[in-house]
């Protein structure tokens, strides 16, 4: 899917866990998150602290999309 | 004469200790043959036997691949097996990652016969292709009865040391690697009737296929995020409660395009997974950790992006054809250039 709207001319940025899958299916710009059932949060974590950790790890997102790129890069 | 020591690697599935609420699990080693060790026992006979059986959590591999892959390493060492076989994997993702991840480092590490299955589409296939056999399976564990004898017999003929034939005697996906051999019909009546069957619309199998390297350039960057449009596209399965649209857990049919106007965060009373391949408890307690709709109306506010396009995208990505995602994602990069949208962040679970 990455790949079909990188094709349409988007910037894309993928955000998943299991980076070397990503590399597979061909995304450009990849951002590593915390795990599968949640990418994007941790529920061990108090609410502000895990909406601080999302906020971590949409500004590398961010930073990602706004990065030139010639190929397939990990935004560590 | 002496058995060759087989070590088995399965997931927590296989091994029933559980679907993906379980799928966290350390690597723990069970003496002799657990699960789907029996369909290869049955083929090894009394020339091999499953002395031992690694089983590894799925998410628990993908998560920590690096400490897992130690610690599996650790405990197939233990047993100075002859032979090492993983899976067969079907199209589970994840599983198919970690077999094929454990099959290279052993035939690597210990450079003895190792041997994994899985579907031609899993992503594990990438990973080891060029370093492993991997024998093609069907997608589902349906297809147990037909790679069991294969992944056996090809692994007893490593062992033996006897000559591998072509992948399309042996059963393995093609790894690039040619083999000559004499077909019973020459060149011209196989082509001719390959031929006729393309002309009457039937199927039939080329002798040469393309390479696909099927890569797309990255896009130029965007320039200034705070004046753009940004989308949330998901394979993680996020709907709102109830899954209006019934996208399927796995094998998913078709995507959904959801409204999220007014919507400042997403709630365990208004937001759910419809994904059947990762645990559900965390998204469906708080969707915002697979689709961060929170964070992202906050940067909206902050004026920190243009704005949060108003729609989202989501579908399924368990056991779903690459055909059917390649499909759904051209049609949602459509909608989202005529919405102007400048960028996009996919989150995939």
């Amino acid at each position: 899917m990455v790949k079909e709207i990188e094709r349409a001319g988007i910037p894309v940025v993928h955000m998943c866990t299991v980076t070397p899958i990503s590399l597979t299916v061909g995304a450009n710009r990849i951002v590593p998150t915390i795990a599968i059932p949640h990418p994007l949060g941790n529920p061990n974590l108090p609410i502000e602290e895990e909406k601080a950790l999302r906020r971590k790890l949409i500004d590398k997102a961010l930073k990602a999309l706004q990065t030139e790129i010639d190929d397939q890069t990990i935004f560590e | 004469m002496k058995k060759f020591r087989v070590v088995h690697y399965i997931n927590q599935f296989f091994a029933q200790i559980g679907g993906e609420e379980m799928a966290h699990v350390p690597p723990e080693k069970r003496e002799g043959l657990v699960g789907p060790g029996l369909a290869l026992k049955q083929q090894f006979g009394d020339e091999a036997e499953i002395v031992a059986t690694v089983v590894c959590g799925d998410s628990y591999f993908g998560e920590n691949t690096k400490q897992a892959l130690e610690e599996v390493m650790a405990m197939i060492k233990e047993e100075k097996p002859d032979i090492f076989i993983a899976g067969p994997a079907f199209n589970a993702g994840r599983y198919g990652f970690a077999a094929a991840t454990v099959t290279k480092a052993v035939k690597e590490e210990l450079g003895i016969p190792a041997v994994t299955g899985m579907y031609e589409e899993n992503p594990g296939v990438d990973v080891a292709l060029k370093d492993v056999y991997i024998v093609a399976t069907g997608n589902s564990a349906a297809g147990m009865r037909t790679a069991a004898p294969l992944m056996a017999k090809l692994a007893l003929k490593l062992a033996k040391g006897e000559a591998i034939g072509a992948s399309i005697e042996e059963g393995f996906l093609p790894n690039g690697i040619r083999k000559n051999f004499f077909d019973k019909e020459r060149g011209s009546a196989r082509a001719v009737s390959m031929l006729e069957k393309k002309l009457a619309d039937k199927p039939f199998t080329t002798e040469y296929p393309m390479p696909n390297f099927d890569r797309v350039k990255p896009n130029p960057a965007v320039a200034d995020i705070t004046k753009t449009k940004v989308a949330l596209v998901t394979s993680g399965g996020i709907v709102p409660k109830g899954n209006p649209d019934h996208i399927e857990s796995s094998s998913a049919s078709k995507f959904g395009e959801y409204d999220i106007t007014g919507v400042d965060d997403l709630t365990a009373e208004t937001f759910e997974t419809a994904h059947g391949g990762y645990d559900p408890v965390y998204a469906n307690d708080d969707a915002d950790r697979v689709l961060p709709v929170d964070i992202l109306r906050e940067y909206e506010k902050a004026g920190k992006i243009g704005k949060l396009h108003h729609l989202y995208y989501s579908t399924v990505g368990n056991g779903t054809a690459v055909a059917s995602a390649k499909k759904f994602a051209e049609e949602i990069a459509k909608r989202l250039l005529a919405e102007k949208v400048g960028a996009v962040i996919l989150t995939s679970t």
